[in-house]
């Protein structure tokens, strides 16, 4: 287990009257190489979960393991663990600062006091990474770029820092459909030909059924279920209940069953539909 | 770290503090501060502290939440204590170095260092029992008599209370940011003044950005909705003084009296 989540349990401003339970009672694990899913409506505790695994917040009580490495505890090497669990936050682009773009995606690999040349290389490997043209874009400001582009800038810059885990907060949020299926694809890429660990933060259930190997849905605080996607969104009554849903073919294959015809009910992408659909019209299908 | 900062935060409850007209508690902590600088020695502040004290305990805010409001201010305080404790002429008690330490000046750094905490307490304790918006309210309506000469009481109202209401927007962005940053290894606590000043430009430089970013939308936000300032404005919560609100202007009057009366004598 890479990420290991036992009796977390996080309470902002205590003893106020804003004092609010985040987190309650949290335990979950997440192996080395799973692509993972966390989904919850707005305030369900989400992101102060996320800020727990690279110890960007201590919790009131509980634990978090981090590769055997007990992160909670007095006197963790923060550093080292930042490294290791690359957090990208929600709208990232709204953190750039440097000059340039090389300078910007520089500053976590410099942070870690790496060397020269470890950085160029990192750099360099980051930006090509998230499909932009290194030498094109290198000495141009971050500002004058596109907001896709932006975002893409932000993530090289946490991937520099050449991160286990990546953990990314809506990386979708905002952006046009072609942005977004950019950022989705690189984020695919990164777990197929690296075998990056990845929880991916996000409110659209077709992106979560279409790269997901396990969905981890949060609740008030706490853990309400785990699973593979198409064991997950087979409770789609109870996802409603949630203020979430399922992906929309999802529902369009429910509608065809409840109307007699025979499909599958696990059917979460377009392309298993597809399949599902061509199956039935062949007249295989048909009762 | 940057859940210290109470200064201008509101601290909800129903108590009388809380339901005073906001006019009259700014009046009130004007006439507290006028007090504080009429002070000239220790017994009034025995005074002000039964003033202040008991009016802390019908707040109901806790104490705790007010003495944090004094922690980001410590150094100026504790500053100002060092310079007049040296920088006073008078008996010499006893010298450090080149340093006298006079008697005069151990007295006057008490007493300055006195006055500045509880200038902080009053005015906090103003913050801490007025929303924001009835703050603004109060003091549009307190200088509406200076419209005449020219005084633009509702637009300085306005841009108070939006300034009050992004104090703990921007205090989000901040926290938000400096996460960012530090998740990429950024170090904002330790390293010398040099060091730390320079740490800050991460977090600044997107600060300004969102800032502006936020002030841009939200005088678009503003017209969209055909804001006009000014003359024939009505609003929805009238403020009317009640018999609490003469009571308590009548006993922070007993306070200045009687300070007056001791700095006369």
């Amino acid at each position: 287990m890479i990420i290991k989540v036992e009796g977390l349990t996080h309470i902002y401003n205590p003893n106020s009257p804003f004092e609010t339970k985040a987190l309650d009672n949290v335990n979950l694990e997440i192996a080395k190489g799973e692509f993972v899913g966390l989904i919850g409506h707005t305030g369900s505790g989400k992101s102060t979960l996320i800020q727990h695994l690279n110890g960007l917040i201590k919790p009131t009580s509980g634990k978090v393991i981090i590769d055997g490495v007990d992160i909670s505890a007095e006197g963790a090497n923060l550093k080292d663990i930042r490294q290791k669990v690359g957090l990208v936050f929600q709208y990232p682009e709204h953190q750039l600062f440097e000059e340039t773009i090389y300078k910007d995606v520089a500053f976590g690999p410099i942070n870690l006091g790496l060397s020269e040349e470890e950085v160029d290389k990192r750099v360099k490997e980051a930006i090509e990474l998230v499909g932009l043209n290194y030498d094109k874009i290198k000495n141009r400001s971050p500002f004058e770029l596109s907001g896709g582009q932006k975002r893409r800038v932000a993530i090289a810059g946490v991937l520099a820092m050449e991160p286990e885990v990546l953990i990314l907060d809506e990386p979708t949020a905002g952006l046009d459909p072609k942005g977004r299926d950019e950022i989705l694809k690189q984020i695919k890429k990164l777990h197929q030909d690296f075998n990056m660990t990845i929880i991916l933060v996000s409110h659209s259930m077709e992106d979560i059924a279409r790269l997901v190997d396990k969905i981890i849905v949060m609740h008030k605080g706490r853990v309400s279920i785990v699973g593979k996607p198409k064991d997950v969104f087979k409770k789609a009554d109870e996802l409603e209940e949630l203020g979430l849903g399922v992906p929309q073919v999802t529902y369009f294959m429910r509608e065809l069953k409840k109307r007699g015809k025979k499909v599958r009910d696990d059917i979460i992408t377009v392309e298993d539909a597809k399949e599902e659909i061509l199956r039935l019209l062949r007249g295989n299908g048909n009762a | 770290m940057l859940k210290n900062i109470t200064i201008g935060q509101y601290f909800p409850g129903n108590t009388v503090i809380h339901k005073l007209d906001p006019r009259i508690k700014i009046i009130i902590t004007l006439l507290f501060i006028i007090s504080l600088f009429i002070i000239d020695n220790f017994l009034p502040y025995l005074f002000v502290s039964i003033f202040i004290f008991t009016s802390i305990f019908i707040s109901k805010v806790p104490f705790k939440f007010i003495l944090k409001g004094l922690k980001p201010l410590f150094f100026i305080i504790l500053i100002t204590f060092i310079i007049n404790v040296f920088m006073t002429k008078g008996e010499i008690l006893f010298e450090i170095g080149p340093l006298d330490v006079t008697k005069e000046g151990l007295k006057l750094a008490t007493f300055m260092a006195l006055r500045l905490i509880f200038l902080i307490i009053g005015t906090s304790l103003l913050t801490l029992t007025t929303s924001p918006i009835s703050l603004t309210d109060g003091i549009e309506r307190l200088l509406n008599p200076f419209k005449r000469i020219g005084v633009p009481a509702h637009e300085l109202a306005m841009m108070m209370t939006i300034a009050l209401r992004f104090i703990p927007t921007l205090l989000e962005e901040t926290d938000k940011i400096m996460k960012a940053q530090m998740a990429r290894g950024a170090d904002f606590e330790s390293g010398n003044v040099l060091k730390r000043a320079k740490s800050l430009v991460p977090l600044l430089v997107p600060l300004f950005i969102s800032a502006f970013r936020r002030a841009d939308e939200l005088a678009l936000a503003m017209e969209a909705r055909c804001y006009r300032g000014g003359e024939n404005r009505t609003r929805m919560k009238q403020l009317i003084l009640s018999r609490r609100d003469y009571i308590a202007l009548g006993i922070s009057i007993l306070l200045l009296g009687l300070i007056i009366v001791d700095r006369l004598l």
